[in-house]
């Protein structure tokens, strides 16, 4: 069925639905802003939560942060579930390269033994850490309030995922495709002493429920010391001894984390400049985990870079009060 | 120095790839203890011993998630903008069909919404990696539906009614909070309950039902951006049906005691979503001006001979088909027709407009449903049509009851008599509780205490709370209904009322010159093609 | 009840140019299996097992296919899944 229209003559009734003409006046809405805004059911719940009777499915009160409007939390890259997957497949693509050449070559398999047990120690063994970062994205997507902020905090729990198995594949490189280079790393993870620092903050952020605090305790606050610390620092490091490709397996994770902290930033930011309360406790928040946080990469920093750890550990607690400074907060020690 | 050449890596195949990349990802915890970290695993009754006997089928990777689902993508869109590059909202049958979408973004796409909040707490509550990581995936893609509705049916809101405030009707009209409540009351169950309810009860034994014969019905209307949606959302339900059956698979083989709790759950959310599907009926048979199969049809094949199988593989663990699942089976006949008469009574207070089915839909209905459509409803149907033609229409101005449970209004048939309305009650804390069958009755005495806080729409005008801001109730003049429906985001003869009056179907009549109800001609005189 | 499950498993699948070999190669495989067509749409139905062979898809196509690009048209399935490299099968247990 083809009809003639002569559709140029047909003039639409409205541009756009009502809840994004009322924010940004009636023309025609961008993808991300109809795929975001406003989305979160909000009124009328029918049920009490069998699993927390006290709130409601979804509740403002699950968080000490107070906004007007939790759509101020917009996520500057604008991604939606469709521009979100196609960038990735993107970065995937390139990285299944560069992995595919490693390969080929047998790059990490060919190391010297010291070298590839030093790889799984520092970095293998972080596929458990980005698990737990998953696991607190998770629950700042299950218990956030608002499309904006927990699309956002969804789609970076997949990619905590994501890098977990980069991460378990670099393993693999250097096994031979056994798997014993990730058993190793996770009893270096559950009982190396120098990893018990890392693994028990860890551990404190699964029973932190606050799920504002959580965002800032792992996407501000340990991400923006580890992946410094460990994809920048010990990579360059490294790079010394072995060789550029090194980099490569650092290059996806250093990618991401410069694209993520971008996000980051940005809802630090704004839910900063709503309110003295809200910049109090963030102030607060980063303190109290940027002192955790830091004791615990001494620590590792100390075993995996020996006598370079301090200065590492400096530059990377530099930047990182460089970083809360620009975003508007008190610089954040105790 | 140590530089001694290794064998060279071994290759692996899927499982086995999935399987290291995967492994042990997850570890119990001992800075904290174990039930603090997953606190809701244990309230329900149910026993895990062994979360690493979870077998994913489809072992996806993220990278392998980010390629496929980012082709998808690209397909998807590709379809979206070519469909509004060339207007093709107006190359549907007839507006008819616009109506469906309505009720498709105000009913469905924020319940996707509100199952990938469940699925985001599933993400983080389960403590087993594989089944976490299927969650995440399934949270991610619920997401993924709600957005590419909303893209899609985008181009239609700027041409046509009924679209514009869907996530304020959503949270506030009257039949929408059937599918509201039926999501709400799943993700305030348990994570065990929640997973059943979705995953297995609506995902694996129901959706079929929507759009599988649905979606191919939007294609035969000429819809093309919605089949592409429809069936793209439709290529991740493979893989969350697959988690329904393993998820139940699972807890059947961790723990005997699971058998009676899984059993529970599949008789109580089989008879909850098979309630919320009944809109789907109503949208297959009436809504689609050029129809693919009836839904006693779709009923038969997908939920009888379907079901029937998974049952017969499930009766090794002691599961047996859900509780008056035969009742179901006697309703196929009734209840499609029964709810588009409750539609077309209540026209005024809807946010799409029904109409009354043409004489050629009324001999497809006889010949489809040979025992109950000329008997039943054939009649009052003609009775409507001849009272429109006298200019004096039907119309319902009562405020129905709704069954407390699935919020319907008491328009069910008693499943052995289908002339007699069916009514339950109980009584509970010396209050009175009204429901439309025996499933929804039984739903209610096994947890009185969380079913009593439910939002029922018609209690809530009573109540005085269905009020926009700084409206006077006792303001000389006030009209409680008219009020309620401001409230709950209608415009009254704008976003519903009779088709034939509507400014659908003249704006339809006018832009494309082709009858807004290709059964009964034009509405407009050929002048107002013109205005 | 039966110790092999005759009852029905099946896959439905968009009916495109991706789908035309892939429609051959099942139906190839499965004498049993019966074709139904409706619009925009097929569903194969097959009683007990039905199984989508790579090597089948790959003859027809002219390169090679991985089983998971499956994903990418298939409507619904109905039947336990097996994912291999090699096939992708379904079927009830018992």
């Amino acid at each position: 069925m083809h009809v003639e229209i002569k559709t140029n003559s047909v003039k639409p009734l409205r541009l756009t639905f009502g809840h994004l003409a009322r924010r940004f006046g009636d023309k025609q809405a961008t993808r991300y802003q109809e795929a975001t805004y406003d989305l979160q059911p909000s009124v009328n719940f029918h049920y009490k939560p069998l699993w927390d009777p006290e709130f409601d499915m979804y509740d403002r009160r699950r968080t000490a942060i107070v906004m007007k409007d939790w759509y101020a939390l917009k996520d500057p890259r604008q991604y939606y579930y469709g521009s979100y997957t196609i960038a990735r497949a993107k970065w995937q693509e390139a990285q299944e390269r560069q992995i595919e050449f490693l390969e080929k070559r047998g790059l990490l398999l060919n190391l010297p033994v010291e070298t590839r047990e030093a790889i799984t120690f520092s970095l293998v063994t972080l596929r458990h850490y980005e698990w737990g970062a998953n696991t607190n994205n998770a629950h700042m997507s299950a218990y956030g309030w608002g499309a904006a902020i927990t699309q956002a905090t969804m789609m970076n729990c997949m990619d905590r995922l994501g890098i977990a198995q980069h991460l378990s594949k670099i393993g693999l490189l250097i096994d031979g495709n056994t798997g014993k280079s990730l058993v190793t790393a996770k009893r270096f993870w559950m009982d190396a002493p120098e990893w018990q620092g890392m693994r028990r903050e860890m551990e404190n952020m699964f029973v932190t429920r606050d799920w504002f605090e959580l965002f800032v305790a792992q996407n501000l606050v340990a991400d923006g010391l580890v992946y410094p610390l460990f994809y920048q620092q010990l990579d360059s490091q490294m790079a010394a001894l072995d060789g550029s490709f090194l980099s490569l397996i650092a290059d996806f994770p250093l990618r991401w984390y410069d694209e993520c902290g971008k996000w980051v930033d940005s809802v630090i930011k704004v839910a900063a400049a709503e309110s003295e309360e809200n910049q109090k406790l963030l102030s607060a928040w980063i303190a109290k985990w940027r002192a955790v946080h830091a004791a615990a990469l001494t620590t590792i920093a100390a075993r995996v870079m020996g006598e370079h750890a301090g200065q590492a550990v400096a530059n990377v607690l530099d930047v990182f009060d460089a970083r809360i400074k620009k975003l508007g907060l008190a610089r954040g020690s105790l | 120095m140590s530089n001694e050449n290794q064998t060279p890596a071994k290759k692996l195949t899927l499982k086995e790839n999935y399987a290291l990349m995967t492994r042990d990802l997850g570890w119990e915890t001992s800075y904290q203890p174990m039930d603090e970290v997953f606190r809701y695993l244990k309230f329900e009754g149910i026993k895990i011993h062994d979360w690493e006997k979870w077998e994913d089928p489809f072992r996806l990777t993220m990278d392998a998630y980010w390629k496929y689902q980012g082709e998808k993508e690209r397909k998807l869109y590709a379809i979206m903008d070519a469909f509004q590059q060339n207007n093709g909202q107006f190359n549907v049958t007839d507006v008819r069909y616009i109506q469906a979408l309505k009720v498709f973004i105000q009913g469905f796409s924020l319940i996707e919404y509100t199952s990938h909040r469940g699925f985001n707490i599933m993400s983080r509550e389960l403590a087993g990696v594989g089944p976490r990581i299927a969650a995440e995936m399934q949270a991610l893609d619920e997401l993924r539906h709600t957005q590419t509705q909303i893209h899609t049916l985008s181009q239609y809101n700027r041409y046509f009614a009924g679209m514009e405030e869907f996530p304020y009707m959503f949270d506030r009209t009257w039949y929408l909070s059937i599918p509201k409540s039926f999501f709400e009351d799943a993700v305030t169950g348990g994570p065990f309950e929640f997973i059943v309810a979705i995953s297995f009860a609506l995902e694996y034994l129901l959706t079929n039902l929507v759009f599988m014969p649905w979606m191919s019905g939007a294609a035969y209307n000429g819809d093309m951006a919605t089949v592409t949606f429809g069936f793209s959302a439709q290529s991740d339900e493979a893989r969350h049906m697959t988690l329904g059956l393993e998820i139940v698979k699972f807890l059947l083989e961790q723990d005997p005691a699971n058998v009676p709790l899984v059993q529970k759950w599949i008789d109580k959310w089989f008879w909850r979503g098979y309630r919320v599907l009944a809109l789907v009926s109503a949208m297959m048979d009436y809504m689609l001006p050029k129809r693919v199969m009836p839904w006693c049809e779709a009923f038969e094949i997908y939920f009888e001979q379907n079901g029937g199988a998974l049952f017969a593989d499930l009766a090794r663990y002691g599961i047996r088909m859900p509780k008056h699942y035969e009742v179901a089976i006697k309703e196929k006949g009734r209840i499609s027709h029964e709810l588009w008469s409750i539609f077309y009574q209540y026209r005024d207070a809807a946010g799409f407009h029904p109409w009354l089915p043409s004489e050629e839909e009324m001999d497809w209905f006889s010949e489809k449903y040979p025992d109950t459509f000329d008997k039943l409803y054939r009649p009052r149907y003609e009775y409507w049509r001849q009272l429109e033609k006298e200019g004096r229409p039907f119309i319902n101005s009562n405020l129905p009851q709704l069954c407390q449970i699935c919020q319907w209004p008491m328009l069910f048939s008693e499943p052995d008599d289908p002339t007699q309305t069916c009514y339950r009650e109980t009584e509970y804390k010396e209050e009175k509780f009204h429901f439309c069958s025996d499933g929804c009755k039984d739903i209610f005495c096994d947890e009185p205490e969380k079913y009593v806080n439910a939002w029922l729409p018609v209690h809530q005008i009573y109540q005085g709370n269905c009020l926009l801001e700084g409206v006077d109730p006792t303001a000389p003049g006030f009209n409680p209904l008219a009020e309620a429906l401001k409230y709950m985001g209608i415009k009254p003869g704008i976003d519903g009322g009779s088709l034939s009056a509507s400014a659908d179907a003249h704006n339809w009549e006018a832009w494309t010159g082709r009858p807004h109800n290709s059964h009964e001609g034009m509405v407009t005189e050929p002048a107002a093609k013109a205005a | 009840m039966n110790a092999t499950s005759s009852q029905p498993v099946f896959i439905a699948l968009q009916t495109n140019n991706d789908t035309l070999s892939l429609i051959e190669a099942i139906l190839f495989d499965n004498p049993q299996a019966t074709l139904e067509e409706y619009p925009a749409m097929v569903r194969i139905v097959a009683p007990g097992r039905l199984v989508v062979r790579r090597e089948s898809v790959e003859e027809r196509i002219g390169r090679s296919f991985d089983l998971r690009e499956i994903q990418l048209n298939t409507i619904s399935i109905a039947g336990e899944v097996d994912e291999t490299e090699d096939e992708f099968t379904l079927c009830w247990k018992l």
